[in-house]
């Protein structure tokens, strides 16, 4: 035990707070993956209505919006580095860049989604249910998913501008951010995620 | 107070981080428009997995990170292999 005389700082631990975080997203990562299992059990069960159904999804969205996740994950990680030399002005700066690179997804979602809704093609539609089972799988599947994964974006936008406010403010500075690097593990976390949703749903024929 | 050394990821080696993501996204890409048959589904997700290797490693800090976070990380990643494993198993052979 560390004998430490009382002064009025309070304690703090960064390693359990971190440990916490991870905890966290293992459960995260095991519900997306009981939903990538659902998937490929699907996948293997209806192969021909998975291959036409897949063709309907635009390539060029999904992949814009993968370069955007990554560019975000990046600047999020800068911002931590920004934080531990203590450049206050540079960390909230990357904290901008990363919500509003958050936003773009979530707008290119929008079109994506607006365009697929225009065809007639949403949860419980009636061109939707005319199809055949594995379409409406495979449909069911990709607004769940990817539904849920948007959830991820505006939950971690959130987070990620309660961050900015305290950077701000200073309640995050050089000597105490671990909730900075917390948010970044949570937007790194939805970034993982969309890097098997991608190529799962986007690009396998 | 056992301040922990903190080790400073450069901005550079972020940006180079960021660089290799963007080319395997893009040899994803590639690799899919060409017919494979069912490798086309193998390569992408060995792809996939090696991109999310990266980011867990470099983004998530895991690599300065204590050595049991790491090893958690990985136990996660055998659990979760394992139920794709018995699930396969119960589908392939039923």
């Amino acid at each position: 035990m560390e004998q430490t005389s009382s002064h009025s700082i309070e304690h703090r631990d960064d390693t359990a707070s971190k440990l916490g975080m991870w905890l966290f997203i293992f459960t995260e990562i095991l519900l997306f993956g009981g939903l990538f299992i659902v998937y490929s059990v699907y996948r293997y069960k209806y192969p021909v209505a998975f291959h036409l159904a897949n063709q309907e999804l635009n390539r060029s969205v999904g992949l814009v919006n993968t370069i955007i996740l990554l560019i975000s994950s990046m600047t999020v990680a800068m911002s931590v580095s920004a934080i531990q030399q203590g450049k206050k002005k540079l960390t909230i700066t990357l904290l901008a860049i990363t919500i509003f690179l958050a936003l773009l997804f979530l707008v290119n979602k929008y079109f994506e989604w607006g365009i697929k809704f225009q065809h007639g093609l949403y949860p419980g539609s009636s061109i939707l249910h005319e199809l055949s089972h594995g379409d409406i799988l495979f449909f069911g599947l990709y607004f769940f998913m990817t539904g849920l994964h948007a959830l991820h974006i505006i939950i971690g936008m959130t987070l990620l501008a309660v961050i900015l406010a305290k950077v701000k403010n200073e309640r995050i500075n050089s000597g105490d951010f671990v909730l900075l690097e917390n948010g970044g593990l949570y937007w790194h976390l939805v970034d993982l995620i969309w890097i098997f949703l991608f190529p799962l749903f986007y690009l396998i024929h | 107070m056992s301040e922990e050394k903190q080790h400073i990821v450069s901005y550079k080696n972020n940006a180079l981080v960021l660089v290799a993501l963007l080319c395997l996204t893009m040899l994803t890409v590639a690799i899919t428009s060409v017919e494979l048959g069912p490798w086309n589904v193998t390569a992408a997700m060995l792809i996939a997995s090696l991109k999310v290797g990266i980011i867990l490693t470099y983004f998530m800090h895991l690599k300065f990170e204590h050595v049991i976070l790491r090893m958690m990380v990985i136990m996660v990643v055998l659990v979760f292999t394992a139920l794709i494993v018995i699930t396969f198993f119960d589908y392939l052979y039923r």
